[in-house]
């Protein structure tokens, strides 16, 4: 049942090494040679500089812009997600389907198109928003146009990492809680959020993920405005535009840090859970080979 | 009676799950739904439960009406064919859930799951999660759960399916064992006929989300009330009128059932209630030969040909086959002890000449 361990396998053929190989330069050439690169740059005038620059006003400015935006959207959509992925799953209502479908819509358009369209829907000129304008509550070229383009670029994460697990177990757990007695709420807090925890944790990290990098949407949305409209993604872009490629690096390189970071300790939690639910290996190889490695994979 | 069903329905879109179907379950007696795949077993059962509404009919628990009781209030233990245990909680933990629901004290709490674990006998794995058990072991630890409420009535859903046909015979005379030690009420849907049988007091017969018959699982055997039941509980040899008539056996010993000459009915014989003789002269019967012989352990099985072509399988001991001295090829003669009879329904024509 274990797949063999391919670093010690006393018989590993020639095949098997050259693939070993073209995966790992493969890997080496797109991800880890640009990220050491990147690093390098930024660290090359010395550790002073770098945090003399990242503490600029406008950077940390930037920065604090990108992490409401980023905890305002990761919060929204991790709730909607979740309702969304059981609705979709456990429901059976007319347009089910079309709703399946163009939930992919944000990834299937480009995120210029999609502050495109939130101008045209909410844009100072649009009759709707004037009038939030009138009543003092403005929303492109402020911080809640810009959540609007966080959450419309980042809706179809959560659903997408929990939708196939709650296909996968079923109803019958939660048929069974209510048999012992158990009211919706209490179903769902003890029952399927524990059961769809990693999917969920899975699909809020890539929405931070996503929400900290996203670029083409805030562009169109914010306006850019610095010190006010102007997020960490957008602070790359300008340093870059004005020739100064130092801010650019050491911007880059907080943003894919805390990124990575959050990935890796996701892995290291999840690990250890499944230790303690699958204590035997075997098992604990089969749940993870089958179920661990949760993606957002389109269902049919 | 602790459950009543009455007039109970059920149609999803052009499919009728369930029709008209009415039965009750005495208290402390050990019932089985018995059906085909689709015959809507499953379907009542959760309606019982309250886990699917049905679209007329009443279901009343205990002598109360439940029909538009939530699932929470019905008071039933639940054990499906998957065991749908908590993963993520522990041995103890899945037992624990619905009295922690019902909000006892932490110690009474404990000192039931204790008795459970005890009763289930998986006392040395409470504290293991589900996926460190094995299959039986699991529908234990499901079936614990479910009692650990002291629910009014217990359902169970193909309770045995998932586990392969050692566990599944053991599971089956443990759940007799503890039934007859506990005596709670309990329902329980299968399509195994042997498995019926041999837990059940009375069986209830479905088709086409209809009842069949109802009755103690050996009049059912010996007393099918139709084509259906005479045919989905054990083997049988299904004839034609036509392929015996004329085919005498003697007038002293005539058949068992008279078959009026010019029927258009189905006969059915069980394979072993026909015997084999070498020879007219000792007990008459009906020309045929033998097309295969299978021995199998103690029984042997012989598979024959009437002169019309239509096939017959036979059931005889071992002993009996080495006496007769057997073997393919032979002409013999079969005589029915036992047949049943049922007049054609249009339903019933493909099946004729099916040799099961």
């Amino acid at each position: 049942m274990k797949p063999p361990k391919p670093a010690t396998a006393p018989e590993m053929t020639w095949p098997q090494r050259f693939l070993i190989a073209a995966v790992l330069a493969w890997f080496g050439l797109l991800i880890f040679g640009p990220a050491v690169a990147l690093v390098r740059r930024a660290l090359a005038p010395g550790i002073g500089a770098f945090l003399t620059k990242l503490t600029e006003p406008d950077a940390l400015e930037s920065l604090w812009l990108t992490a409401k935006i980023t905890v305002a959207v990761t919060i929204a959509n991790t709730v909607f997600g979740i309702g969304m992925a059981l609705v979709l799953v456990r429901q059976r209502f007319w347009g089910r389907r079309l709703t399946d479908g163009v939930l992919d819509l944000p990834f299937a358009v480009s995120p210029v198109i999609a502050g495109l369209m939130l101008i045209i829907l909410y844009g100072p000129r649009s009759t709707l928003g004037s009038r939030l304008q009138a009543i003092g509550f403005p929303i492109v070229y402020h911080l809640p146009g810009m959540i609007l383009a966080g959450l419309f670029v980042t809706l179809p994460l959560v659903v997408r990492s929990v939708a196939p697990i709650l296909e996968e177990v079923g109803s019958d757990q939660e048929d069974v809680a209510s048999t012992l007695g158990a009211d919706w709420w209490t179903t769902f807090r003890r029952i399927t959020l524990p059961t769809i925890r990693w999917g969920v944790a899975y699909g809020a990290a890539l929405v931070v993920a996503r929400s900290l990098g996203e670029f083409g949407a805030l562009l169109v949305v914010s306006g850019n405005i610095i010190g006010r409209t102007q997020t960490a993604t957008l602070y790359v872009h300008d340093q870059v535009e004005s020739f100064e490629p130092h801010g650019a690096y050491v911007m880059s390189v907080v943003l894919a840090g805390v990124s990575f970071f959050m990935l890796i300790t996701l892995e290291i939690i999840r690990n250890r859970s499944h230790d303690k639910e699958y204590a035997s290996e075997e098992q604990a190889d089969a749940a993870k080979t089958s179920r661990g490695k949760i993606r957002p994979t389109r269902r049919h | 009676m602790d459950i009543v069903v009455r007039n109970l329905c059920k149609r999803y879109g052009n499919f009728q799950a369930i029709d008209n179907v009415s039965f009750s379950v005495p208290g402390g007696q050990l019932v089985a739904l018995l059906g085909p795949s689709g015959s809507g077993k499953s379907t009542i059962l959760r309606a019982i439960a309250g886990l699917e509404s049905p679209d007329s009919g009443t279901v009343e628990l205990v002598g109360e009406d439940a029909t538009n009781l939530p699932t929470q209030r019905r008071g039933v233990g639940f054990v499906f064919q998957h065991f749908a245990l908590f993963r993520h909680m522990t041995v103890r933990q899945n037992i624990a859930f619905g009295l922690e629901i019902q909000k006892l004290p932490k110690d009474e709490i404990r000192e039931r799951v204790d008795e459970l674990l005890n009763l289930v006998q998986l006392n040395a794995f409470a504290e293991r999660y589900p996926l460190q058990l094995s299959g039986g072991q699991r529908q234990r630890v499901a079936l614990a759960r479910a009692l650990a409420p002291k629910p009014r009535v217990l359902l169970l859903d193909e309770p045995f399916g998932a586990l392969d046909s050692k566990v599944r015979e053991e599971l089956r005379i443990w759940l007799r064992r503890l039934h007859d030690e506990s005596h709670v009420t309990s329902l329980f849907v299968t399509h195994d006929q042997q498995e019926a049988f041999e837990v059940c007091d009375q069986v209830v017969v479905l088709n086409k989300g209809r009842i069949e018959q109802v009755g103690p699982p050996q009049e059912l055997y010996e007393h099918p009330a139709s084509p259906f039941v005479t045919e989905f509980l054990g083997q049988v040899n299904i004839l034609r009128p036509e392929t015996i008539l004329g085919m005498d056996l003697d007038d002293e010993r005539p058949l068992p059932v008279p078959i009026p000459g010019s029927s258009t009915g189905t006969i059915y014989v069980r394979p072993h209630d026909l015997e084999i003789c070498r020879s007219r002269g000792d007990s008459p019967g009906w020309p045929a030969m033998i097309r295969r012989l299978t021995p199998l352990g103690w029984l042997a099985r012989v598979e024959l040909t009437l002169p019309d072509g239509t096939g017959v399988h036979v059931q005889i001991t071992q002993a009996n086959s080495r006496e007769l001295g057997l073997v393919s090829g032979m002409e013999v003669y079969v005589r029915p002890r036992d047949l049943k009879f049922f007049e054609q329904t249009t339903e019933d024509a493909a099946a004729v000449n099916y040799v099961i």
